[in-house]
């Protein structure tokens, strides 16, 4: 049995209907994210696990136990707010000591837990201070251990790392992966940021329109998303327009406007004929000078027409032939030069005959 | 330091005299050099006709104090006054507080509305207010009574409770709230472990706009409470309008103003040692 168990769930506000039908499982000890666009439904579903909102229909299970009409304060889930939401009038020990008075521990065990739980969060010696006194990455810290200490089921994040800057978000990521593993807390995170969720989750649901559009671990979703929304959210990718002219086994030949033939992968079943997109991320493609082998398998022929160094990578912008504009990645670990190709240069670009994704319309 | 620097810093202490020099002018013509004239006062001799006597002939005394130490009877009601001021203050802040969480509750057009109301009454004059409690106590056989007292300080001074704790819980984030709970708090934990300890400066400025204003006020014994119900600040009318004894009744507001004085002074530490907020 799962820990989690949303079965059904839609909630509507008004004329629209923010959660649609959905259904889900949690598992003990997962770090679970919902991902997905501001307005997706993701907060709503997180307001009705913490109890500040309810299903308009559905169930919601907590260890098999039905949640509907447990109020927050009863359930054993805490939350870490987007603006942390730390006591001003009480110190950092008083904040996290504050679940703990709440379920009327005594009071060593209160001083023993808040002890051991600043010393996870590595703020020691920030006990006796209060959260004005604070850094960003220190509030989150704090607000992190109050929703820790007394042991919830679950833990939920609401866009926790928003508020921080682009480097200190980097290592909170890192310490947040080492605490769940740590104290083996059932996270479920909510996020907008698809690079965020790719690296500290175990399992992702992508919601757009109130909809889980998929549901897969990382990797799964990165490399073969469903549908355009997933491959269009997460990361960069590459649509090329073109339709099916025959499925086997062992792969697919599309045909694609202007282009000519693609050979591509098979993922599930696709019926000959169906117009859809081949779907191919940009490390997956190949540049290279040899503009006249185009003809070949995958290889076509274009123009640099833009280029952003990046430093480790290079991202070439190609406009094939056809007038289709294409993103490709290229790694700078060739001695001495970083690029190998300027704007206007005629180009060869390519790739592999089982590299992508045919997404279906 | 560099030379620009200090000059910003000499503009900065100017522009800081310009906006203090004003009010702290006012304070001192109208408050601090009169404070000073009844401390004097208070150490001279009572005139015949009312007023002072002259300087030269009867000089300075300590009468007005050795008669005030003497009659137990002014302590009794320096002690009484504090009590209704006390009473005064804490009904006010029972009645004002669920006033204010529900006026900061209220949708936000329904908010200005409700502030308006808890102020209209300043807009008809004090006095007619106090002959309409008389006519409302009369029938009621509650008029010249202590509970008339007391109900008539709460009336007039309930909107100086009220204003400060909405401006103070208007602040409130109402995430915390929602922290709370979440993190296991029901309904009074959430009002007596965040609510009320982010409230409290607002409780107690509200507390002093209340109680020290008690504290003097004579208009509001005088005509609702009875003849037995003599406060600190009828006592002083009494000295420089009808006994004509200037010095008693300005040694009596010496001796008011120092308490007051002293309250101020407690509640502000009560604040600094809240200071974090």
């Amino acid at each position: 049995m799962a820990l989690l168990e949303i079965r059904n769930i839609t909630r509507r506000f008004g004329s629209l209907e923010a959660v649609k039908d959905v259904t889900l499982d949690i598992e003990a000890g997962e770090f679970f994210t919902l991902l997905g666009p501001s307005g997706c439904g993701k907060t709503t579903i997180l307001r009705m696990i913490a109890g500040f909102d309810a299903p308009d229909a559905g169930e919601l299970y907590l260890d098999g136990r039905p949640l509907a009409g447990m109020p927050p304060e009863k359930r054993p889930v805490h939350t870490v707010f987007q603006s942390y939401a730390l006591f001003p009038h009480l110190t950092v020990a008083g904040n996290i000591a504050f679940p703990l008075e709440m379920a009327g521990r005594s009071r060593d065990e209160i001083r023993r837990r808040t002890t051991e739980t600043l010393a996870l969060v590595h703020l020691e010696d920030k006990g006796d201070a209060f959260p004005h006194e604070l850094s960003g990455g220190q509030k989150q810290r704090v607000a992190l251990a109050r929703g820790l200490v007394n042991k919830p089921r679950l833990l939920l994040l609401d866009e926790p790392l928003g508020a921080l800057d682009a480097k200190l978000r980097e290592r909170m990521q890192g310490e947040l992966i080492a605490l769940q593993r740590e104290v083996g807390v059932t996270f479920v995170f909510v996020t907008h940021a698809q690079q965020e969720a790719l690296a500290l989750s175990h399992r992702i649901a992508v919601m757009n329109e109130g909809r889980i559009e998929q549901l897969d671990v990382p990797e799964a979703l990165y490399s073969t998303p469903k549908n355009r929304f997933v491959a269009d959210f997460i990361g960069t990718i590459n649509l090329i327009a073109a339709a099916v002219v025959e499925a086997s086994r062992h792969g697919l030949r599309l045909a694609a406007p202007g282009l000519g033939e693609i050979a591509a992968p098979v993922h599930g079943a696709v019926a000959v004929g169906s117009n859809g997109a081949l779907a191919i991320r940009p490390e997956h493609l190949r540049i290279s000078g040899h503009a006249d082998r185009a003809g070949l398998k995958n290889h076509f022929a274009g123009a640099v027409v833009e280029y952003l160094f990046l430093g480790d990578v290079t991202v070439y912008k190609v406009r094939l032939d056809n007038g289709l504009l294409l993103e490709a990645l290229a790694t700078n670990a060739g001695p001495g030069r970083a690029r190998f190709h300027e704007i206007g240069d005629r180009v060869s670009v390519e790739w592999r005959h089982d590299a992508g994704v045919f997404l279906p319309d | 330091m560099p030379a620009s620097s200090s000059r910003t810093d000499r503009s900065a202490r100017l522009t800081r005299w310009l906006v203090t020099l004003p009010p702290a002018l006012f304070l001192v013509v109208f408050f601090l050099i009169p404070a000073l004239i009844m401390a004097a006062a208070s150490f001279r001799e009572p005139g015949e006709f009312g007023g002072l006597a002259p300087l030269a002939e009867r000089g300075f005394s300590l009468d007005a104090y050795r008669f005030v130490l003497d009659d137990v009877i002014y302590a009794w009601i320096l002690a009484k006054s504090f009590a209704v001021a006390g009473l005064t203050t804490l009904l006010c802040l029972v009645l004002a507080y669920p006033l204010a969480v529900l006026i900061v509750r209220s949708p936000k057009r329904r908010r200005d509305l409700l502030v308006l109301l808890v102020i209209l009454p300043f807009a008809s004059n004090f006095l007619i207010r106090i002959y309409a409690w008389m006519i409302i106590l009369g029938p009621l056989d509650l008029l010249y009574s202590p509970v008339a007292v007391i109900v008539g300080m709460v009336y007039v001074h309930l909107p100086f409770m009220i204003l400060p704790l909405y401006t103070n819980l208007e602040k409130h984030d109402p995430a915390l709230l929602e922290a709370a709970q979440d993190l296991g708090a029901g309904g009074w934990a959430r009002f007596w472990c965040v609510t009320w300890p982010l409230s409290l400066p607002g409780v107690l400025s509200g507390s002093a706009l209340v109680f020290i204003p008690v504290l003097g006020m004579f208009a509001v014994p005088e005509l609702l409470g009875g003849t037995g119900d003599l406060l600190i600040g009828n006592l002083i009318k009494e000295q420089f309008l009808d006994n004509r004894d200037w010095p008693l009744g300005a040694a009596l507001s010496l001796l008011l103003t120092l308490a007051v004085l002293a309250v101020a002074g407690l509640s502000s530490a009560l604040t600094r040692n809240r200071g974090q907020m």
